[in-house]
């Protein structure tokens, strides 16, 4: 049975879930407990498993996140919320030299079983310093899987995953997403956690999107079919590693490449994408990759200058009718 | 204290004195290259910390940890392995002289960016209050670690859900090349955990026997649930930061205050003049705290001067056997590292 539930109902059953099924599961970060989490994902939960299950912190992100890889290294299953994307700056020590490196270093002795949640990107009028998009910050770090969640089903599906996974898991939630609705079959087979979707099929262009840039891209498809070009329009899921195989397969049909993304052009996640196909197809491309991306700037706070600084359904009408014209 | 435990720990003492010794002069034979940190000067503390923890407790460390590893069991020849890059290494060769692991032993780890050992340890020591065992953290760090925030962040979590950790501080009064009067604002180290109300001392970091009996005190705190529990154990180190550091910096000066304040480490420093201290130099200084538990175990005629030798005779034969050990063992390829990197991925296939 499918129920409509919102994206932060999705993943407080898939906690609410874990938590019962194994007791070394734990909750950590600032108002997870009592509070029940800035965006309500740890609603409730307190009062089922008790403080040492959902533990609230002090406001120390770089200690709690490296207290959750010291939990992890001594058999917990630590799941790290880091209340914005922006504040992990503070705790990149823990999550890039000690999470991602000692099973390594330790020459494969240690499990890394920890999951860090961030919610991020550009919501509403939150300014420069709570409106960061750091992909590409996080996925060229070995040792670090990237998940990133579009729907409540994948939510549901990817923070599951990435509890009873032994490998260090990132989750990179996002703000305006919260509080969107979608189908939620629990009883449905989990795709691998890093497998990329195609959510709608077409023969013009391929459009390689993430996070709630899918949405975005979905609706932009939709006024593209009105005008005669059909865009299949692929949600990566997971940015480390990447599904090249879904998105070739896909150029091998289309012959253009169009990523959308949140985050600004240079260095960003979507000129690895690009990178990577052209290696991967350069003679099944009919035209020149394109990215339709942020525009090279902090967030303004001012609405008008936060809506024209970041991608627009508009914005990839046109690039998507510049390449197929 | 038991004459057994007095004799163990100065054999531990001599090994490691002995095995650091070597490792200076493997590094410059080429057997050895990168970062290589070394412990003489230091053994009371390791030695007298560890000799009291039970096998069920964790040790966290630093980048300064070969004695940790030796003491906490991992074989010299193991250690020495790993210093040398090579298979056999505690780590496969992966992780080198600052980042020994040994799953098996619970010593989680040699970290190498200052203040790391915090947060781990208070991690683990969740891990152990959750499940109400009746294990132990031990969390070592330097005087230049207590400037950093996670310092701060996790003495304030450790003591606001009773952690059971023992931050001990090897104070040896210098981050790298800066003496603590020109790093920290209050220099007495011990000082600084009475902010988050966790019980601390000051201790003798020279006298072995005087760290095992205050690491004894703290564990029994610890273990009945009282909370973490810190140790300041003033030290002093003989050679320089690395192998790479001259030493340079610890003027004539900064020397006389220390001898003036009658510090136990009075005759180390005064030989230990401004430069690189010399093979003679550190022989000349009597080995400081190692000299300090022999007297006392002749005085008490627990050990005989011939004892002493055969002992000293002793641990040179298991250093030999450790190059020995680490010089026929293979170089790691590719593929180990690979493997190292993906060990936790289990069933699942990744694209």
């Amino acid at each position: 049975m499918a129920d409509e539930v919102y994206y932060w109902q999705a993943l407080n059953r898939a906690l609410d879930m874990e938590l019962a099924a194994d007791d070394s599961v734990i909750v950590l970060g600032e108002d997870v407990g009592l509070y029940g989490g800035s965006y309500r994902v740890t609603e409730g939960l307190y009062a089922k498993y008790g403080e040492w299950r959902l533990r609230d912190t002090p406001i120390s992100e770089g200690s709690f996140t490296g207290l959750g890889v010291g939990a992890a290294l001594a058999g917990l299953r630590p799941v790290v919320e880091i209340m914005t994307i922006n504040f992990a700056l503070l705790a990149f020590d823990a999550i890039v030299n000690m999470a991602a490196k000692i099973p390594f270093m330790s020459g494969g002795q240690f499990p890394m079983p920890l999951a860090v949640r961030m919610p991020g990107g550009v919501a509403k009028q939150l300014a420069a310093q709570h409106s960061q998009r750091l992909e590409q910050m996080l996925m060229n770090v070995p040792g670090l899987r990237i998940a990133v969640p579009a729907t409540p089903q994948d939510a549901w599906w990817q923070l599951r995953q990435a509890i009873r996974s032994d490998e260090p898991i990132i989750l990179l939630e996002h703000e305006l997403l919260y509080f969107s609705k979608g189908k939620l079959e629990p009883q449905r087979e989990a795709p691998p956690m890093h497998r990329a979707r195609v959510h709608r099929k077409g023969a013009d262009l391929t459009i390689i999107t993430w996070s709630r840039m899918l949405d975005l891209s979905l609706r932009a498809a939709g006024k593209l079919a009105e005008k005669g070009i059909e865009a299949e329009v692929i949600d990566l899921r997971s940015l480390r590693p990447v599904d090249w195989q879904c998105c070739a397969a896909s150029l091998q049909k289309t012959h253009r490449l169009l990523v959308v993304e949140e985050d600004s052009r240079f260095a960003r996640a979507g000129a690895e994408i690009c990178a990577g196909l052209a290696e991967r197809c350069f003679y099944e491309l009919d035209a020149v990759p394109q990215r339709v991306a942020a525009q090279e700037i902090p967030i303004p706070f001012n609405a008008a200058l936060e809506a024209e600084a970041i991608p627009r359904v508009a914005d990839i009408v046109a690039a998507a009718e510049g390449m197929c014209g | 204290m038991e004459p057994d435990l007095m004799k163990t720990m100065l054999r531990d003492m001599l090994l490691a004195r002995a095995f650091e010794e070597r490792a200076a002069q493997e590094y410059a034979q080429g057997n050895i290259a990168g970062f290589l940190h070394l412990y003489p000067g230091e053994e009371a503390v390791a030695v007298g910390v560890l000799r009291a923890a039970e096998p069920a407790d964790y040790i966290v460390s630093t980048y300064r940890e070969h004695v940790h590893a030796l003491v906490r069991g991992i074989p010299p020849g193991v250690v020495m392995a790993e210093l040398f890059g090579r298979k056999d290494g505690c780590c496969g060769g992966m992780g080198g002289s600052m980042h020994l692991f040994d799953r098996e032993r619970r010593f989680m780890g040699g970290y190498a960016i200052v203040g790391e050992t915090f947060p781990v340890a208070a991690g683990i020591g969740y891990a152990v209050a959750m499940r109400g065992l009746p294990e132990a953290v031990i969390c070592f760090f330097g005087d230049g670690a207590v400037n950093q925030g996670t310092f701060h962040e996790s003495l304030n979590m450790a003591a606001l859900w009773k952690l059971p950790v023992l931050f001990v501080c090897e104070n040896n009064h210098y981050q790298i090349g800066t003496e603590i009067h020109r790093h920290s604002a209050v220099a007495e180290v011990h000082k600084r955990a009475c902010a988050y109300r966790i019980p601390a001392k000051r201790i003798d970091g020279m006298d072995v026997l005087a760290v095992h009996d205050a690491t004894i005190e703290a564990l029994e705190q610890i273990r009945v649930g009282n909370g973490p529990q810190l140790l300041e154990c003033e030290t002093y180190r003989f050679r320089g930061h690395s192998m790479a550091d001259p030493g340079s910096y610890r003027p004539r000066v900064e020397l006389q205050a220390f001898e003036s304040n009658e510090d136990p480490v009075k005759i180390a420093i005064a030989e230990t003049v401004a430069g690189y201290p010399s093979e003679e130099q550190i022989a000349a200084a009597g080995s400081g705290n190692i000299e300090r538990l022999s007297g006392e175990l002749q005085r008490s005629e627990l050990l005989t001067v011939a004892q002493l030798e055969a002992m000293k005779k002793e641990v040179a034969e298991v250093v030999e056997e450790a190059v020995r050990f680490a010089g026929n063992s293979p170089e790691p390829v590719m593929a180990d590292a690979r493997a190292a990197l993906d060990c936790n991925r289990h069933d699942e296939v990744l694209i």
